[in-house]
This record gives C-alpha cells, sequence and structure tokens, in this order.
C-alpha cells in the first residue's frame, strides 16, 4: 500500500488532537447547538414514515449484496458508462486517482477547475494534487469554500464549516474573496450573496468541473449527486467536461434501489423530507464531455474483513456524528481525517490500515447511538472493538488482545450483546466508579486517561426503545 | 498488471468463496400506482418557502399570467414544449448562458411530482422541461404540475422515472444552511420556486 495521499485519512493521535479541542468552549458550543438542531430535525422527518424500520432494513441489505458482488456490479456500470461515451479510469489508491484526475484536467489546457463537495475526492487529496500541478481547484459549496478561503479543513461531513462563526466568515470573505464589498456585514444572506456573485463567474467561465456521486447505479449507469444549494447543478451542466471520482463502494445494482435511498439520506442527513435538488445523468449530457475515476484506496481491502466491510454501507448522511457525544464535545478535527466522527473511526482506520490510524477506534464511548441512527445500520460499536482489537494485536499483550477478542465476540452479534449488557455483566466489568469507566489500561488508556467513558446505561437504548 | 485488473483481482480475493446474500427484505411502501394528494403535494412544497396556486385544469393560462404579473416578469423564457397558450410573449428559443442569467424567470412543466415529499422531477429530454441550464441560471422558475403527474411517495417516482436519462429533482428553492445554521434560500439557481398546481 502506498503512503502518498494519506494525510487525509490519518493525522495526530486521536487523544493529542481532542485535548486541544476540548479547551475551546466556543467550538464546543457551536457544535452543541448545530448537531442539536439537525438531530431534532432528523428525528422529526424520521418518525413521519411509519416504514422507517423496513427502509433501513432493505437500506442495508442493498448494500451488503452490492458488497458481496461488487465486481459484477463495477463490471456492468463500466459497460453502461462506456456504451454511452463515458470514459471510464480505474485508481488503486488515492495517488493514483489524484494523477489520473489532475492529467485529464491538464490534458484540456484548462488552469481552472471547480468542484463539487466530494469526500472522495477529499480522501485523495485532490486539492494537493491540483495545487501541486498548477490548477486552481475552486470549491463551489459555500461551506467548502469558506474552509478553502481559510486554508483550513473540513470539521463536519454535512457541514464543513460549521465550527466558524459568521464574523470570522465575513473577515474571511474580505481577505481572500476577489472582487468582495468592503462593507460587507456578517449577515449570511450578505455572505451567501457575496458568494453567489463569485462564484457565478466561475461557474460561467471555467471548463472543467470535478464532481463526486452519492449513487452509481449498475443497470443503468446512471449517477446521482444531491445537494442542497444548487452549486452541483451547476458544475455538473455548464463546463464542458465533467469528472466525476466514484469510490467502488457507491454502487447500486438496480435504478429502483434508488426509492429505498432517496429516501433514507435526505431524512438522515439534514433532516428534511428531500433535499433541494438532486441531479441524475446517464452518460455525457448536452454536448459534454464525462469521466469517471472509479477508486479503490482501501476499499478492497476494507472488503477483506469480514466484519468491518459494513462500514463500507456508509451513505455519508453524518447523522452518527450529530448523534455521537464524543463528536460533539471533540468537533470533527480532532479525528485527523476527511471522515471524522463514528464513522470516521471506523472507516479510516480500515481505509488506511489499522497500523496507520492506530487510536481512532478509541475515538468512542460504545454507547451505540451511532447505531441507532444509521440508516443503513452499520453496527459501529462492534466494529470498533473488533478493530481495536486487531490495534491490539498488531503491538500490544497478549492478554489485552484476547480481551479485545472477547469483546469483539459479544458485540458482534445483535442478540447476544443485548443479553449482555441487560445482564449488566458489562457494564459491571467495565463500570468501576458509580456511572464511569475509570482509567482503562494501555492502549485503552489513550482514551480514558483523558476522557470519562460513560458506563452503558441501565436500560439499553434498544430496550426502551422496544419498550416503548 | 493494470489498475483495474488489480481492483478486480482484489475484489475476488476479498470475497473468498462467495455464499449467496440472503433476498433483500422489501417490507416497506413501494410504488403503488395510485395518484398522489393533490392538496399535500400542495401543503408540502409550500413547507420549503416555495409559492403554491392551486387552480383549475382549465385556469392555467390565466393562473401563469397572474403569477408573471405578480412578480414583474417581463423577460420570460418558456421550455419549447410549453403551449404556446400559457405563455403567449414568452421566449422559447434562447439557450444562451449569458442570456439566461438575465432574464426574469423561466417556466416549465415537469415529469413527475411527489406528493409525500413535495418534490417535482424535470426530464431534462422532455420539450416542456428543457436543458438543465435553461432552470438553472434565471433567478425565477415557475412550474406548472398537472394533476396527473402526481404520484404518492419516493417509490413511485423512481418507477415512473426508470429509462429518463437526465433528471433534475427539486424539493423547494436552492437553500444553504452553512453559516450558523441560518437558513438563506437561492444560493444558486433559483431563490424564487413557485409551482402552478393544476387540478
Ligand atoms: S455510518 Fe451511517 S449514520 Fe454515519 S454517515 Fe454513514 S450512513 Fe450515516
Amino acid at each position: 500500500m502506498t503512503f502518498l495521499g494519506m494525510p487525509t485519512l490519518s493525522g495526530e493521535p486521536f487523544p493529542t488532537a481532542a485535548r486541544a479541542a476540548l479547551g475551546d468552549a466556543q467550538l464546543r458550543r457551536n457544535l452543541a447547538k448545530a448537531t442539536g438542531t439537525i438531530r431534532a430535525k432528523r428525528a422529526r422527518v424520521v418518525e413521519e414514515l411509519p416504514d422507517w424500520a423496513g427502509l433501513r432494513a432493505a437500506g442495508a441489505a442493498i448494500k451488503d449484496a452490492t458488497l458481496a458482488d461488487l465486481d459484477t456490479h463495477l463490471l456492468a456500470f463500466e459497460a453502461d458508462l462506456v456504451a454511452r461515451g463515458t470514459t471510464v479510469h480505474w485508481a488503486r489508491d488515492g495517488a493514483e486517482a489524484a494523477r489520473i484526475v489532475t492529467d485529464l484536467v491538464a490534458a484540456t489546457g484548462t488552469r481552472e477547475v471547480i468542484k463539487v463537495k466530494s469526500m472522495a475526492g477529499a480522501e485523495i487529496g485532490l486539492n494537493d494534487a491540483f495545487d501541486a500541478a498548477g490548477i486552481a481547484p475552486i470549491e463551489t459549496d459555500l461551506a467548502e469554500l469558506i474552509v478553502q478561503l481559510g486554508h483550513d479543513r473540513p470539521s463536519h461531513i454535512l457541514v464543513p464549516a460549521i465550527h466558524r462563526s459568521r464574523a470570522e466568515i465575513r473577515d474571511l470573505f474580505r481577505r481572500e474573496m476577489p472582487g468582495v464589498a468592503p462593507d460587507l456585514t456578517d449577515e449570511p444572506a450578505a455572505l451567501a450573496e457575496a458568494a453567489r456573485r463569485f462564484l457565478r463567474h466561475k461557474f460561467t467561465t471555467v471548463d472543467v468541473a470535478i464532481s463526486g456521486a452519492n449513487f452509481a447505479v449498475a443497470d443503468t449507469g446512471s449517477l446521482v449527486v444531491v445537494e442542497s444549494e444548487g452549486n452541483g447543478r451547476m458544475c455538473l451542466t455548464l463546463p464542458r467536461t465533467l469528472i466525476s471520482v466514484v469510490g467502488i463502494e457507491k454502487l447500486v445494482p438496480t435504478w429502483s434501489d434508488l426509492e429505498v435511498f432517496l429516501q433514507l439520506l435526505p431524512r438522515s442527513s439534514t433532516g428534511e423530507r428531500m433535499n433541494p435538488y438532486t441531479s441524475v445523468w446517464t452518460g455525457p449530457t448536452e454536448g459534454q464531455t464525462a469521466h469517471v475515476v472509479l477508486v479503490d484506496n482501501g476499499r478492497t481491502a476494507t472488503l477483506a474483513d469480514t466484519v468491518g466491510r459494513a462500514a463500507l454501507r456508509c451513505i455519508r448522511c453524518s447523522a452518527c456524528l450529530n448523534s455521537c457525544p464524543v463528536y460533539a464535545r471533540t468537533g470533527g478535527h480532532a479525528y485527523g481525517s476527511v471522515y471524522p466522527g463514528p464513522i470516521g473511526a471506523v472507516l479510516s482506520p480500515q481505509l488506511t490500515g489499522v497500523a496507520h490510524n492506530r487510536t481512532l477506534p478509541y475515538a468512542s464511548s460504545l454507547c451505540g447511538v451511532c447505531q441507532d441512527v444509521c440508516p443503513v445500520a452499520i453496527d459501529i460499536p462492534s466494529i470498533l472493538v473488533h478493530l481495536r482489537g486487531k490495534v491490539v494485536e498488531d503491538h500490544a499483550p497478549v492478554a489485552e488482545a484476547a480481551a479485545m477478542r472477547a469483546l469483539a465476540w459479544a458485540m458482534a452479534d445483535a442478540g447476544r450483546w443485548r443479553r449482555l449488557l441487560r445482564a449488566g455483566r458489562l457494564g459491571r466489568a467495565l463500570g468501576r466508579r458509580r456511572d464511569r469507566i475509570g482509567s482503562l489500561p494501555p492502549p485503552l488508556s489513550a482514551w480514558t486517561g483523558t476522557r470519562d467513558a460513560p458506563r452503558p446505561p441501565r436500560q439499553t437504548f434498544r430496550d426502551w426503545w422496544e419498550s416503548r | 498488471m493494470n489498475a483495474r485488473d488489480e481492483i478486480l483481482r482484489r475484489i475476488a480475493a476479498a470475497l473468498g468463496d462467495r455464499r449467496p446474500t440472503p433476498p433483500v427484505p422489501r417490507a416497506y411502501r413501494r410504488a403503488t400506482g395510485e395518484p398522489g394528494d393533490v392538496d399535500l403535494f400542495a401543503d408540502r412544497v409550500r413547507d420549503y418557502g416555495a409559492r403554491v396556486r392551486v387552480v383549475s385544469a382549465d385556469a392555467i393560462a390565466a393562473a401563469v399570467a397572474t403569477a408573471l404579473h405578480d412578480r414583474n416578469a417581463r423577460d420570460v423564457v418558456a421550455a419549447p414544449g410549453i403551449p404556446a397558450g400559457w405563455a403567449p410573449t414568452a421566449d422559447r428559443s434562447t439557450v444562451d448562458t449569458q442570456r439566461l442569467g438575465a432574464v426574469d424567470g423561466v417556466i416549465t412543466a415537469c415529469r413527475v411530482a411527489i406528493a409525500a415529499t413535495g418534490t417535482i422531477v424535470l426530464d431534462h429530454d422532455a420539450p416542456d422541461q428543457g436543458v438543465r441550464a435553461l432552470t438553472l441560471l434565471p433567478d425565477y422558475h415557475l412550474v406548472v404540475v398537472r394533476r396527473d403527474r402526481i404520484v404518492a411517495d419516493v417509490p413511485d417516482a423512481v418507477a415512473a422515472l426508470a429509462g429518463v436519462r437526465t433528471q433534475t429533482w427539486i424539493s423547494g428553492p436552492s437553500a444553504t444552511s452553512d453559516i450558523e445554521l441560518e437558513r438563506v434560500e437561492g444560493v444558486h439557481g433559483p431563490r424564487t420556486l413557485e409551482v402552478i398546481v393544476a387540478r
């Protein structure tokens, strides 16, 4: 495995990075407000659907079925794309993907590209590759633009600039945005208007756009981008060349599977019945040239782990971030990864290999809320424990490895885990003081040394849920 | 080995002996083919902050005229397949980006509308909906939704859209909540969405 491009997936050890964030009261207030608001909206619209549990079960099963036959679906998807005139590229890792995209842009002779927000693009370190090649990438999602102008990093999947206040954004725009009015106020509407004007010019003059995809449909060759602002539609429509960077786990087998995901994603993500815009395209349209880059970058390694593979179901809704008590206190930067929060804690170490991301599996209290809100029912706590076992196995004494394996065994099966929690055995074993798990032996101490982990509650969330 | 073969080889190795996966449980409400509820659709679109007028089928032209008048929209583009009677003075030819960015508004129909979510779906190969740039650049988008286009829920829409190559699903006007989670409408794309529902 190559290590180029890895800095986007592993940074400082989580406990070190988290310590700084924990001292930042403003950050914690911003995060608490943001995650609380989105959480409440999500709960309201999820409750509206009587068949949410059925949708969730279908979503999980469709993704599992896709992964279980991933090569077949990829080949079908590729065949559709080629038949419609899209050029398909494959990339083993982030560096290769970034090189392919950069070369494609360079070949057009363009020195500027506009970008639709894409986690895959961030993961492969595209902006750094562009900078190195003398190509200027312009983020068109407002939050991503704020992050870019601030030479900053995103801190949330959905609202990447959530750590910035309106006054900071105003100062940033005045300083960094070409052509901005010097008397710009910090009203969100005024700031959005300034971005609109700046970007409108780019949309109508820049000739190459880079997008990701939320879904890629194997049986029709359709790509789907879900967004709010309309910047995605602009990028997908106006430039003459469109390059889409697509993780190989984005596939769904059939067009009709979207009936599940287009219900799960918006409600879980922004807490809306539907996001303002969803674009679907099948082959190049309206005179464009289209390229798709299919990216592995650790996904096949993740697929090889029968426990950890479930993380590849993720549809990047960010509901787990908004529900996570650890994320709410540390913010996204502490994870040192493009994928923060609970999903980051399981996905990033798998994409890089646990040897290169040893602390993220400990960035959790294992409270289980992330699994409860996940629209594709990823059992994040079990994967965390499984990965902790791998981290320990990688280095530490045998007894700890055995303990972690035991915990992994306990959590690997939903019924088993529930019975143990109910019996309180695990809670007692872990909760030395009344409600807190105190200091644990290394390497768990990396987490518990700086934070108390809450003891599993007497009544589990599942029990409460089922007893309602 | 080239990247494609290498990735396919890795997948085959990762999957090992393939066991058949259990069938996908479809225990959710699927497409029913029942018509969608007009009033629910209107309510859900209003929820997004769009303006909605519900009129009878023979009053579309009058409703379009009133909407454009209220908006003070004079320089208007209509998708080429929009009946001439709905907007007699609208321009039906232009697709030039510069010009589209400057017009007062655009009129289209839609392929499907979803009652449960208040979503309007455009089929960009259909002449009464037009290419994507048409509904992207003007600041005001007026959509005419006929009763027979309204389906109940997302699964009905997905079923109705099978084979439609280029689609835009629209749920309310463009919006962002990126600055301190305060909602601002119309960062890009039309800042105003207005819907005429013909029952
Ligand atoms: S893990 Fe689940 S909840 Fe978290 S972002 Fe992915 S799909 Fe959403």
